[in-house]
């Protein structure tokens, strides 16, 4: 397992970056992760990644069909915030595991 | 030891032929997962598989009860042909089948195909389809951006990295 720092915080990530200790999240570290991938994270961004945490932290399975309906975004939206592979991006973002589901 | 350059999927072209739940979300599940990783994502959907984008049928898709040797009962126990060929059978199976997706948070069709759409995946309806079983545009969901022929098909599959997935 392998230690990076963020924002002066360091975390445990996995091999594919992804932080193992969802209690080591800050807002500062999302930022922070954000700029490696070139973005800038606005109050939409945050309120997305709380809602991923939350569900994630409950034990419920993350699908993107959850996400678009969390009424923070819709799928689109949720595209727009995190272009290329959104649920990569935010799960990594939000500080949990890689997600395992297929939708 | 040499450092092997990886070739990621740029673009994936999903081809839907047949009409069986289990066949359409296959494609389903293959071009949402593709869209989902960055990937440009086409789907072309052609005889039985027109059926997933019927509006009047896209819901409503059946699995085969007679003739398909991997359906069992609920815990695994067999399941009798002519138990198949009971009226009704069907319908309730499939029901029940669409029932256990959603369980998994997998979204009926047309919304599956919404969320495709939403993620910048663009579908197609086969034109010699089309013609065969004699609909038209309206007939078919939404978000199909047109109705093409195969050449129109190859057109869109050009570039590097292209895979063509035929499900």
């Amino acid at each position: 397992m392998a230690e990076k720092t963020y924002a002066g915080v360091t975390v445990n990530i996995d091999d594919d970056g992804y932080m193992t200790d969802a209690s080591q999240w800050t807002k500062e570290v999302a930022a922070e992760m954000a700029k490696e991938d070139g973005m800038e994270l606005t109050d939409k961004h945050y309120d997305v990644l709380e809602f991923i945490r939350e569900k994630v932290n409950s034990g419920a399975t993350l699908t993107i069909r959850a996400i678009g309906k969390s009424g923070h975004t819709d799928i689109k939206g949720f595209y727009k915030l995190f272009p290329g592979a959104p649920l990569k991006k935010a799960t990594k973002m939000a500080g949990v595991p890689k997600p395992s589901s297929c939708v | 030891m040499s450092e092997e350059k990886k070739h990621p999927l740029k673009k994936v072209i999903i081809v839907v032929a047949k009409g069986a739940i289990e066949d359409v979300y296959a494609g389903l599940v293959m071009a949402n997962g593709a869209v989902m990783e960055g990937i440009e994502t086409k789907m072309f959907f052609t005889f039985f598989g027109l059926d997933a984008i019927t509006k009047k049928k896209m819901n409503t898709l059946h699995t085969a009860t007679v003739g398909n040797p991997a359906m069992t009962m609920p815990g695994g126990i067999p399941f009798p042909t002519w138990l198949g060929g009971v009226p009704g059978i069907e319908a309730a199976v499939s029901a029940m089948m669409r029932k256990q997706m959603e369980d998994l948070d997998i979204p009926p069709v047309d919304e599956f195909i919404e969320m495709i759409v939403a993620g910048g995946g663009e579908l197609y309806a086969c034109k010699l389809a089309v013609d065969m079983f004699k609909l038209k545009k309206e007939d078919l969901h939404d978000d199909i951006i047109d109705i093409i022929t195969v050449g129109d098909f190859y057109e869109m599959s050009d570039g590097q990295q292209t895979q063509i997935i035929f499900t």
